[in-house]
């Protein structure tokens, strides 16, 4: 199946993987931390949460590569069983939104009048908010953890591929094909989901991986905040936060799990850039 | 003058809006389980302090009127009182509202005095390796969480090399400047790679136009083209940037406030969410809402000013 742009003309040369080094770097890097989540259990040397008084605040060395924090776990193990949280961070903070987001926007579009007007409001709305305060705020309510983030990712998040999505189907749903399968008699929901929908994907999905990116830093940042993820658990974020105060004698607790976070952000930006260019999708 | 009439009429268009913040701030706070007097005033609270609250918003009628009383209350410019400060709490976000401020003007202000010169080399360069390495850099930069970056900024500049002050604000105007510093450059980093993606795409353009290309027929320097003519063109989509980006930065500022301890909105904002402040969640969430809508219209006015093509 070749890739097509939305007015039905050939995108793109037959895909040459080799061609495209983002697409290259972008793939690896993210298989990387894929393998690293699902094999933590086997390539960690120690145990993330086991504390042990002795080796305290250790400095990197052939047995602690990255060192040891102020109750003496190895960060090495804990940055490698953090993949597992900050992966899950950044693919359920996009998933849901994303869902959401896809089936108001195709909906809002392909009715238009009443249900679009009111959805449109909704959004200024939401819009009208900084993002991380009415976040922070739906946190408040339902309490710090990640579940919650969760929960107001999606509240809040949707909005952005609603938009995108809606733009798309609005301009399709006068297209040709459109039209001739509402002359045909398919169902509403046919048309919708079955015709105009795939057409409309393809700058969601590349969106998704810029957005990856933000919910990554904003998880992580919420993390930090200590209203996520709940110590002893290896994340990021937290491994951030309980770093802080020995950033002057023990840089090593704070510098690694930030690396971890700027690599995976940038294993999505590569991968997404690509995306773009293989689908043909301007920002 | 006509040109400006938007600023007289697009505050109406804002009312829908103002009326949507004001309802999603009142539904938030009114989700919370338990009886809303004992959530606004926390556990400790008097039966007096109790039975004044109920009168005052109305807590013991329907819903609808509830919301009557929260928007009167709202427009006489009470927004109740915080349970850990004991004062009201929009006096108390006028008292925490100077350093959020300037950390923003700042970070701004940085942020496009990093943007441009890094946009400008990329887009002379189109092509060549100066353009892929600002691509490279501004592609991972976007990755870079603040609050890390900040930390790794205080250990080069304060801790290796001593320049800085770690964390904190002072009382006296140098101290203050001295202690935004590192916050504001943080911040700046972070905005400045989104704003030279879009700038650099922008003088691109510019550089491709008819209007450089006449320029260049005239004899004008290359030098002189780019500044005198492409840079001025690329600066309205930067505005535009800038305003979409507006709720991003607020937030941005809110960790970054706690991470330099610093006494703004956004470290008041954290707080009373670990000490279930709810009246001043909701106070912060508001202002902070309004606020975004306000720099919104600025930016709409700035857009008019600086280019006689714009009508909105």
């Amino acid at each position: 199946m070749s890739a097509r742009a939305l007015d039905g003309r050939r995108i793109g040369r037959r895909w040459q993987p080799g061609r495209q080094p983002t697409l290259m770097i972008g793939a690896a890097i993210l298989t990387a931390f894929v393998l690293t989540a699902l094999l933590a259990p086997y390539i960690s040397p120690y145990d993330p949460i086991a504390q042990n008084a002795e080796i305290r605040l250790q400095s990197p060395s052939w047995a602690h590569p990255f060192g040891t924090d102020n109750f003496g776990r190895d960060v090495f193990s804990r940055v490698i069983w953090g993949v597992r949280i900050d992966l899950q961070i950044a693919i359920l903070g996009v998933i849901f939104p994303f869902i959401i987001g896809t089936l108001v926007g195709t909906v809002a579009g392909f009715f238009g009048g009443i249900v679009d007007a009111l959805f449109m409001r909704l959004i200024d709305i939401i819009l009208a908010f900084p993002f991380l305060v009415l976040v922070l705020s739906i946190i408040a309510i339902l309490g710090p953890g990640l579940s919650s983030f969760y929960i107001a990712m999606a509240l809040v998040g949707w909005v952005s591929y609603a938009r995108l999505i809606r733009a798309q189907v609005l301009v399709l749903k006068n297209s040709d094909y459109a039209v001739a399968a509402v002359s045909l008699g398919f169902s509403r929901s046919r048309i919708m989901f079955r015709h105009l929908l795939p057409n409309a994907i393809a700058g969601s999905v590349v969106f998704s991986m810029s957005d990856a990116v933000l919910v990554l830093l904003n998880g992580a940042a919420i993390s930090y905040l200590g209203l996520g993820v709940q110590p002893p658990v290896a994340e990021w974020g937290i491994m951030v936060a309980e770093g802080q105060p020995f950033i002057t004698t023990a840089w090593w607790i704070t510098l690694f799990p930030g690396l971890s976070i700027v690599m995976l952000a940038f294993g999505f930006s590569m991968f997404g850039d690509a995306l773009g260019d293989a689908l043909g999708v301007k920002e | 003058m006509h040109r400006y009439k938007f600023v007289l009429y697009r505050p109406i268009q804002f009312l829908p809006v103002l009326f949507g913040i004001s309802v999603v701030t009142f539904v938030l706070v009114r989700l919370i389980p338990g009886d809303p007097a004992r959530v606004l005033l926390g556990a400790r609270a008097t039966p007096t302090a109790i039975a004044n609250i109920r009168r005052q918003y109305g807590l013991d009628e329907p819903m609808w009127l509830q919301y009557f009383y929260f928007v009167k209350n709202l427009l006489n410019g009470e927004m109740g009182k915080s349970i850990l400060y004991k004062i009201d709490v929009l006096k108390l976000i006028m008292t925490r509202i100077e350093p959020t401020l300037v950390l923003v003007l700042a970070s701004v202000t940085l942020s496009v005095l990093i943007a441009v010169p890094m946009a400008a080399l990329a887009a002379r360069n189109h092509g060549r390796f100066a353009d892929h390495a600002v691509r490279v850099i501004s592609t991972a930069g976007i990755g870079f969480p603040p609050f890390w970056l900040g930390l790794m900024l205080i250990i080069l500049f304060s801790v290796n090399l001593g320049l800085l002050p770690v964390s904190g604000y002072g009382e006296t105007l140098g101290e203050k400047i001295a202690h935004l510093i590192l916050p504001s450059l943080t911040i700046a980093l972070s905005l400045s790679t989104v704003l030279t993606r879009s700038l650099r795409a922008a003088m691109v353009e510019g550089l491709r136009s008819d209007v450089a290309t006449a320029a260049r027929a005239r004899g004008m320097p290359e030098r002189v083209v780019f500044w005198r003519h492409v840079v001025p063109n690329s600066m309205v989509p930067t505005i535009n940037l800038l305003a979409i980006n507006i709720g991003w930065l607020i937030g941005g500022t809110v960790v970054i406030e706690s991470v330099f301890a610093i006494p703004g909105i956004g470290q008041l904002l954290v707080r009373a969410i670990f000490s279930r402040d709810y009246m001043v969640v909701q106070g912060v969430a508001m202002i902070l809402a309004c606020a975004t809508v306000l720099i919104n219209l600025i930016a709409d006015i700035v857009t008019v000013a600086a280019d006689p093509r714009v009508k909105l």
